[in-house]
């Protein structure tokens, strides 16, 4: 951001894009970083072994 | 004390700071105490495991065959938890506070709930080595079911997690301190998103653990009738590999960090370095698949999804990383007059200051050694030809032994003289450190997986079968290489001595740091360079000619070792 705090005109308001507005959020960060492996190794991963047949 | 430029001032929250006479930066007096006592108790964990290690590597020399079999599998275990856990962790959460409260000018967040965080780690991981030592735990770093350790094995490193967890919330509650305070604008610096991706992967690498680890140690006191092997293995990977996607985030931090504290480097792009992070936060953690690739029970689409497609975005990341450092090096180096030819910039790098080598090892053996050993390794077929085999640990030893232990190292020698505030000693044997260490651990690295290419399993303690029903011969140069192990091993322990010899002769009996000292000797070259740690922004037009040359270098190795594996793979199986 230190590029925009140089012009005297700049409105302070200015739109954040969307990708940098993701980046300053850690605890978005935090939650997408938790929910992509919760999700796609150790749910996926638990649910085909539930599904394995018990041996008689 | 007496070195403070300015007496400790009181901030309005009540925290009390002092301001760092070489880098200009404000530094909140619980942050510099919780540093210093996390790095200290981290070196004492890498001298005792580093010991442990170089016994094992002995045993594994079969001229030597220094230890009996039950010892060479407890001090196994030992040195994979004394090293890999605790070192690497009580490390990491001083990074987190440096990246933290130091990094963005602020206080930290519940200083009490760090020094019972940093309680709770000592007495968990004591607690765990006394459960190793007493010899009931021998169940390797894995501790797979159903081996059973003695319960307070298990309590030990869940005590150890909670502690770690804490610490980890520290560190976002100070990021949520620096923001309403308003000590920084816009967004963090890279450094300090570096290690807020390390944070996040350490909450899922934790709660894992803590989902398989409660139930385990629940199983060893008898409350629990079973685990089932391979749901124990799903669960523990999520935190065994993941907490090796820790080490790679607070690593790269750590490069770009002592990139721009040294050199002035800044990010070539912020944005591509912070999309780069943003990969390792959403993919990074999948690859622990990578360690059921042989296991009946899950698919191969989960196999493949998970140490393929996703973690292969994830290795972009890395790649981006390990372009992005050496080009910003480049384009700061040129930036200060080393313009002549391709590689003046690299030639005229300060070498002998073992911060900066030991950065420059670290992306050399990561990339080379680690890096492409890794991306083989996860792949599904090419897996057979080394699973369970010494290829393993000889990947894992340069990636988090010859990565991230010596770029932790390299920071320290930046520490010493800005927190502890202290000169280093024995300047010379320090000089040294990092070559002498760089060398032995990629021999051990280069010679186990030698070896495994060999079919040299894994913690074995007798390659020669000697007491075995039937026996087996493994081709000479296996036990060349298992000699050559053991001679680089006896390096890499030299190199690991050196450390804890400078460092801790530093720490306790060296001299502080005066203003003379200071200006004879300082430890940044400009005060510029700290502005660059603590800052958002790229550099401006970067030429990066060299650069292009050692990435095109490193694809055509990366390329090349592919597939020779796959040449190796159709000859251990040939189809036709
Ligand atoms: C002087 C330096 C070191 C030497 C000579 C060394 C040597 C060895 C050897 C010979 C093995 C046994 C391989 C086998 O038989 O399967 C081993 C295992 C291992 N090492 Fe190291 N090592 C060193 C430092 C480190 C460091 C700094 C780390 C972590 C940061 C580390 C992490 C591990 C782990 C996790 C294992 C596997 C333990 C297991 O199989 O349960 N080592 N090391
Ligand atoms: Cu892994």
């Amino acid at each position: 951001m230190s590029e925009q705090g140089t012009g005297s005109g700049g409105a302070p308001e200015e739109r954040v894009p969307a990708m940098q507005r993701l980046l300053d959020n850690p605890f978005l960060l935090l939650f997408m970083g938790v929910a992509s492996p919760a999700a796609l190794y150790l749910l996926w991963g638990v649910m085909e072994l539930s599904q394995i047949p018990i041996a008689q | 004390m007496a070195v403070d430029t300015q007496a400790p001032s009181r901030g309005f929250s009540g925290a009390s700071y002092r301001t760092c006479p070489e880098t200009g930066l404000k530094v909140c007096s619980q942050a510099e105490a919780l540093i210093k006592v996390n790095a200290v108790v981290a070196v004492v964990f890498l001298a005792v495991g580093g010991f442990f290690g170089l016994l094992v590597a002995l045993t594994r020399w079969p001229a030597v065959h220094l230890l009996p079999a039950d010892w060479f599998y407890l001090l196994l275990t030992a040195h994979g938890a004394d090293v890999l856990l605790f070192w690497i962790i009580f490390f990491e959460v001083a990074v987190l506070y440096f990246a933290s409260a130091i990094i963005l000018n602020c206080r930290l967040a519940a200083p009490k709930w760090a020094w019972l965080a940093f309680v709770l780690m000592v007495v968990g991981a004591v607690v765990a080595n006394v459960a190793v030592l007493q010899g009931e735990s021998s169940v390797m770093f894995t501790s797979y079911v159903p081996m059973q350790a003695a319960p307070h094995f298990y309590l030990g490193l869940i005590v150890f997690a909670v502690g770690a967890l804490i610490a980890v919330f520290v560190f976002f509650g100070t990021l949520v301190i620096a923001k309403e305070e308003g000590s920084y604008e816009g967004s963090v610096p890279l450094v300090t998103f570096g290690a807020i991706t390390a944070a996040i992967i350490a909450v899922f690498t934790i709660a894992s653990g803590a989902i398989i680890l409660i139930p385990t140690f629940l199983w060893s006191v008898g409350y629990i009738s079973h685990i089932d092997p391979l749901m124990y293995k799903v669960i523990w990977w999520g935190m065994g590999h993941s907490s090796q996607q820790i080490n790679v985030s607070a690593q790269v931090a750590i490069w770009y960090a002592v990139a721009a504290m040294l050199l002035g480097a800044k990010p070539l792009s912020e944005k591509v370095s912070r999309m780069a992070f943003l990969m390792y936060i959403l993919f990074l953690q999948l690859a622990s698949a990578h360690h059921l690739l042989v296991e009946p029970g899950v698919s191969s689409e989960w196999k493949i999804f998970n140490t393929s497609y996703a973690l292969y975005l994830a290795v972009l990341g890395s790649m981006i990383h390990g372009m992005s450092i050496p080009g910003a090096m480049e384009a700061a180096q040129r930036r200060a007059g080393f313009n002549n030819g391709m590689f003046e910039w690299l030639r005229k790098a300060p070498w002998g200051n073992p911060a900066f080598s030991g950065v420059a090892l670290s992306i050399v053996i990561f990339g080379f050694l680690g890096g492409i050993t890794g991306v083989i390794m996860g792949t599904e077929q090419l897996n057979l030809i080394m699973h369970n085999t010494l290829y393993v640990p000889g990947h894992f030893h340069a990636t988090v032994v010859g990565g991230t232990t010596l770029a932790f190292m390299a920071i320290t020698y930046l520490v010493v003289p800005l927190i502890f505030r202290k000169e280093i000693m024995f300047k010379k044997i320090a000089q040294w450190q990092p070559y002498v260490f760089g060398a032995g651990i990629s021999g051990v690295s280069l010679f186990m997986m030698g070896a495994g290419t060999l079919g040299v399993s894994r913690r074995h303690w007798d390659i020669g079968f000697s007491d075995a029903a039937m026996s087996f011969d493994y081709p000479a140069t296996a036990f060349l290489m298992m000699g050559l192990n053991g001679i680089s091993a006896i390096l890499a322990s030299l190199g690991g001595l050196m450390f804890v010899l400078v460092v801790v002769c530093s720490v306790f009996f060296g001299k502080a740091r005066t203003p003379e000292s200071i200006a004879a000797s300082p430890t940044l070259p400009s005060t510029g360079t700290a502005e660059t740690v603590t800052t958002y922004g790229s550099e401006k037009h970067p030429k990066l000619p060299g650069t292009v040359v050692l990435v095109t270098v490193f694809f055509v190795a990366f390329v090349l070792y592919y597939y020779v594996n796959w040449k190796y793979l159709s000859e251990v199986w040939p189809l036709s």
